[in-house]
């Protein structure tokens, strides 16, 4: 084949190791500061400078500050990573510039880790190697003690006591395949970042013996290369909330600096798009992306593969010859790459287009965000190959105008690209011609749907049209066009270069990979959260999340956003992937998890949704406009007690409607999270209606305040809280609100410190 | 350019004067490119972060430089939120009232910015500080509840930190 490709990607891959060397990175200290829009926000920049100061004035050049976008955990940001070589690399949380200035001093010059400060700590020393264990129940070894049982009791008589070496026990690595599984397990030793597959104790006492003891790593049994989220572990396999994720599409987050695309080589970047275009065959993307079982993560879910095969075969109307056959017609030969070329009657027009959604319209997703943040180029990667796969020159990022930051940093990925003969024209010698130019959104949700995507890249109104034809066939400017969403684009240089086999295996029968969970509400760890397909709501939830935080208790989890539904807390051992998420009256949507607790009120989040879908209804077709105002309305009365039960039989065959004859997916989705409430928490909706009770007490108009005089002390403290000054009362007696005047705004119950106003 | 206008020349200069260089180059770059029209959502960009919103004059001179129907204009400027059509304050306060902000108590917030700045969502107070909007969703739902003022986030507000959080803006404006 040609072999010009790989010479071209191997002198680049080259160039891109020796800038590294140049920098010497390998054996200097690396302080590593995470810069994203939510580390921003948590003050990031301040610590960068505080570092930036420290270093200038140390006068050390074996010292490098690091950049990397979010590693996703967002509740314990700014993180700041210590990496001394040889040692445990140490991770601090809620960095500030105090903090700064001690890890400095102490960690970085003295070399005495701040251990208060360490991530999910504090922890009373730092051990010095760190076994991570692969505990999968799936692979891993079949032996008749728990490998974790057999490998404790060694390191004890081995005499390596607990403070030398610390076992975790982290999900699946990834490193298993269909063969060996079941076989083999596999330990990673750290800080040597030496990754092992053994398969009986005589190979784990070698191990022991050799490795831990004598300090030599044992070569023969160590696994060449290195599986897919290995370089995310080595940084972060001590952590919990991260060692249970399988990292794929955020492989790179956190452990990449994502406006260096040396790094991105380094990390084998570009591998997969040299595959593809030394292969040279469009049906081998989309076969291998096929037999991923790859669906797009959009929220719909449709297969990629099919996806790309549509698009790649379609042809704009009116010039096609012959229907139905498959032709990547485009490649005429070795390296000659020939649009617009195609056999039949003269020049048949192949112009298509290939579009990346970064829309990111669910109120409560940011996924896509983080990646665009913190990987920039593997997105990028993975659409020159999309472009490739259907015969597309050109393409395009939809990114709504609300990511400033993840759009500068495509815009830098883009002219990196460029600058590196990645984008344009003859992409590594291959013929291939691709490039990519940025259009914004402009702040309206239903932008995320295909066609009103296209519209408004043509620069009109968002507005939907009336599907089929389906955007594969005609689309932009009449083109067909594929889109697909930014993690799905994440997923394709995974697929490419660890193989279909291996993809379609991480995930659930029908749904290949792994799927990113934006966890956020009252969950105590919020964050990404990236897990096989078909994991279940508990382990997301309580073993990464940590449950829900504040000691309350969970009542359900909101999926797929406004398009969505509410998942009661019984169902915690559900299966996710997008068909068991549809079966529960709920969607995957883009992955965006709200965690409700006890005091949210169900009427409450479905009038929430309400209110978002009604103000983003485009108002072309009347099921959706009517449909979302009447509903609205209906949802406005009941919390705010005038409703009746007739209420909750509207809601119901108003949604119903509104799902049957709406235009788009907005109206169509619009009532899912009415019916799920209404369905799982019917009781809820009746208090309201009929005891004209908030069970959650969330309902203002529902609820009232009181002051208990048994548990009052009179300390006045509410009364001076009080905006309308409606609490009376003597100092170190008895409080009382005036009903008449009071509105409800819960400060005096927020302020008593003595539990004396109740909420009723 | 076409120039179906008998005074096409006064209106052209006109129109540049009111949009300034910057933006008429960039109308002209995308004037070039294929699709030129499609380009009429990036050019009200342009124009808003250049002038703070986009007033009828802006979008005239919009419609006549890059020949597009003006009902176009104005109708493309309506649909979208991201647009504003009045005058901003000195500060944008963006309070999100996306999902994760709003269970986690975004409306006690805004309740309480409202309060003190004696304003309602959509407008600007009375001596030009701030204009107060909500925002769906930046990004950030993990540090929720979040107050976004001009390009700064805010995370894991109280209704008691903001009025020491306006008063810095303010004390920013005075000087
Ligand atoms: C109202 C509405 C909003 C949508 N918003 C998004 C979005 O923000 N991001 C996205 O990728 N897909 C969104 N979608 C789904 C897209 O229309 C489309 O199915 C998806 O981008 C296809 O990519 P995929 O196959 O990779 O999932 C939305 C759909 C609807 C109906
Ligand atoms: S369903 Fe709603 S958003 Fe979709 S086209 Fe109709 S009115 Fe517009
Ligand atoms: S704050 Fe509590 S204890 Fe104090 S006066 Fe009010 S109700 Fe009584
Ligand atoms: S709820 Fe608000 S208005 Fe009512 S008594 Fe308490 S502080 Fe006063
Ligand atoms: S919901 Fe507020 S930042 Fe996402």
């Amino acid at each position: 084949m040609t072999t010009k490709v790989v010479e071209q990607y191997e002198a680049l891959a080259n160039r891109a190791e020796e800038i590294l060397r140049q920098r010497a990175t390998a054996d200097k200290i690396r302080i590593q500061v995470g810069s994203a829009t939510c580390e921003h926000a948590a003050g990031s920049r301040d610590v960068l400078d505080e570092f930036r100061k420290h270093l200038a004035a140390a006068g050390r050049d074996d010292i490098l500050l690091h950049q990397t976008g979010c590693t996703g955990r967002c509740s314990r940001e700014p993180i700041v990573g210590v990496m001394v070589p040889g040692q445990m690399p140490v991770k601090y949380e809620r960095v500030d510039r105090q903090l700064a200035h001690e890890i400095f001093t102490q960690h970085v010059l003295q070399g005495r880790p701040v251990l208060e400060h360490v991530l999910d700590g504090p922890v009373e020393r730092l051990a010095r190697h760190e076994i991570l264990i692969c505990g999968s129940v799936r692979c891993g070894w079949k032996g008749p003690r728990p490998f974790q049982e057999v490998l404790a009791e060694k390191l004890s008589a081995a005499g390596l006591a607990n403070e030398d070496v610390h076992v975790v026990r982290a999900h699946c690595f990834g490193a298993c395949n269909a063969k060996e599984a079941g076989h083999f397990s596999h330990l990673m030793i750290q800080p040597d970042r030496v990754l092992y597959r053994v398969k009986d104790e005589a190979e784990l006492d070698e191990i022991i013996r050799e490795h831990l003891v004598g300090g030599r790593p044992v070569e023969r049994l160590r696994m060449p290369g290195k599986t897919i989220g290995g370089n995310f572990l080595e940084l972060y396999g001590d952590v919990a909330f991260f060692n249970r994720q399988s990292r794929v599409a955020l492989r790179h987050n956190g452990v990449i600096d994502p406006e260096s695309i040396e790094e991105y080589f380094h990390y084998h970047g570009f591998r997969a798009l040299a595959k593809v275009l030394e292969k040279n065959d469009p049906r081998w993307v989309i076969d291998e992306i096929t037999r991923s079982k790859l669906r797009g993560r959009g929220g719909g879910g449709y297969p990629t593969g099919l996806k790309w095969k549509m698009g790649n075969e379609a042809f704009s109307p009116g010039v096609h010859a012959g229907k139905g056959t498959f032709s990547p017609g485009v490649h005429a030969g070795k390296g000659t790459f020939s649009p617009g070329v195609h056999a039949g009657k003269g020049a048949a027009d192949r112009t298509r287009y290939l579009i990346c959604n970064a829309d990111e319209g669910d109120p409560g997703a940011f996924m896509d965000r983080s990646m665009l943040e913190s990987d920039p180029l593997n997105v990028v990667e993975g659409m020159i190959i999309g472009g490739f796969a259907i015969g597309a020159s050109q393409g395009f990022f939809y990114v709504r105008a609300e990511y400033p930051m993840a759009i500068r940093r495509i815009e830098r990925a883009i002219e990196l690209c460029r600058q590196w003969g990645l984008l344009g024209k003859n992409i590594l010698g291959s013929g291939f011609d691709f490039d990519l130019e940025i259009r914004l959104g402009a702040g309206a949700f239903v932008c995320g749907e295909e066609t009103a995507l296209i519209h408004s890249i043509e620069g009109e109104r968002g507005q939907p049209r009336v599907r089929p034809p389906y955007p594969t066939e005609k689309g932009l400017w009449g083109k067909p066009t594929v889109i697909n969403n930014v993690e799905t684009f994440a997923n394709v240089t995974a697929v490419v270069n660890y193989g279909a086999k291996w993809f379609a295996r991480i995930g659930s029968e029908k749904s290949g990979g792994t799927k990113v969970f934006a966890l956020a509400g009252k969950v105590q760890h919020t964050g990404l959260v990236e897990v096989p397909m078909g994991t279940t709501l508990r382990t997301v939830v309580e073993e990464i999340g940590g449950g829900v935080a504040g000691g309350r208790k969970l009542k359900a989890i909101q999926t797929g956003g406004p398009a969505g539904g509410c998942i009661p807390a019984e169902w915690i051992d559900l299966p996710v992937d997008f068909d068991s998420l549809m079966k529960a009256g709920s969607i995957m949507g883009s992955g965006g998890m709200i965690i409700l607790d006890e005091d949210d009120c169900m009427v409450d989040i479905a009038k929430y949704f309400m209110t978002f879908s009604q103000d983003e209804s485009c108002g072309k077709c009347t099921p959706c406009r009517e449909g979302t105002t009447r509903m609205l309305e209906i949802l406005e009365r009941i919390t705010s007690g005038g409703g009746t039960p007739e209420d909750l039989d509207k809601l119901k065959r108003l949604g119903l409607l509104m799902k049957r004859a709406s235009l788009c997916g907005l109206g169509r989705a619009a009532a899912n999270p009415i019916l799920s409430t209404l369905e799982h928490y019917s009781d809820e909706y009746e208090a309201h209606v009929v005891e004209r009770r908030c069970p959650a007490h969330k309902c203002k108009a529902l609820i009232h305040y009181e002051i208990d005089p048994e548990k009052c002390v009179g300390c006045t403290v509410c009364a001076r809280n009080c905006p309308v000054t409606c609490i009376s009362g003597e100092r170190k007696e008895p409080h009382l609100i005036d009903q008449s005047h009071c509105i409800k705004c819960g400060r005096c119950f927020e302020v008593c410190r003595f539990e004396a106003v109740k909420r009723m | 350019m076409s120039t179906c206008t008998d005074n096409w020349e006064q209106v052209e200069a006109a129109a540049k004067m009111v949009l300034g260089e910057p933006i008429v180059d960039f109308i002209e770059q995308a004037s070039a490119k294929p699709h030129p029209e499609s380009q009429l959502i990036a050019v009200l960009h342009e124009v808003q972060s250049r002038f703070g919103y986009l007033a009828e004059t802006h979008l005239d001179a919009v419609a006549q430089l890059m020949q597009v129907p003006a009902a176009k204009v104005v109708g493309v400027a309506g649909f979208y939120h991201f647009f504003r059509l009045k005058p901003r304050g000195k500060f944008m306060i963006n309070v999100c009232i996306g999902t994760a902000c709003y269970v986690k108590g975004a409306e006690r917030i805004a309740q309480k910015i409202i309060e003190e700045l004696g304003i309602t969502w959509g407008e600007t107070s009375k001596n030009g500080v701030f204009t107060l909007e909500g925002a769906r969703c930046l990004g950030t739902c993990g540090l929720a509840p979040v107050v976004m003022i001009d390009d700064e986030i805010h995370g894991e507000v109280t209704p008691d930190q903001v009025p020491a959080l306006l008063e810095k803006y303010l004390k920013k404006a005075r000087e």
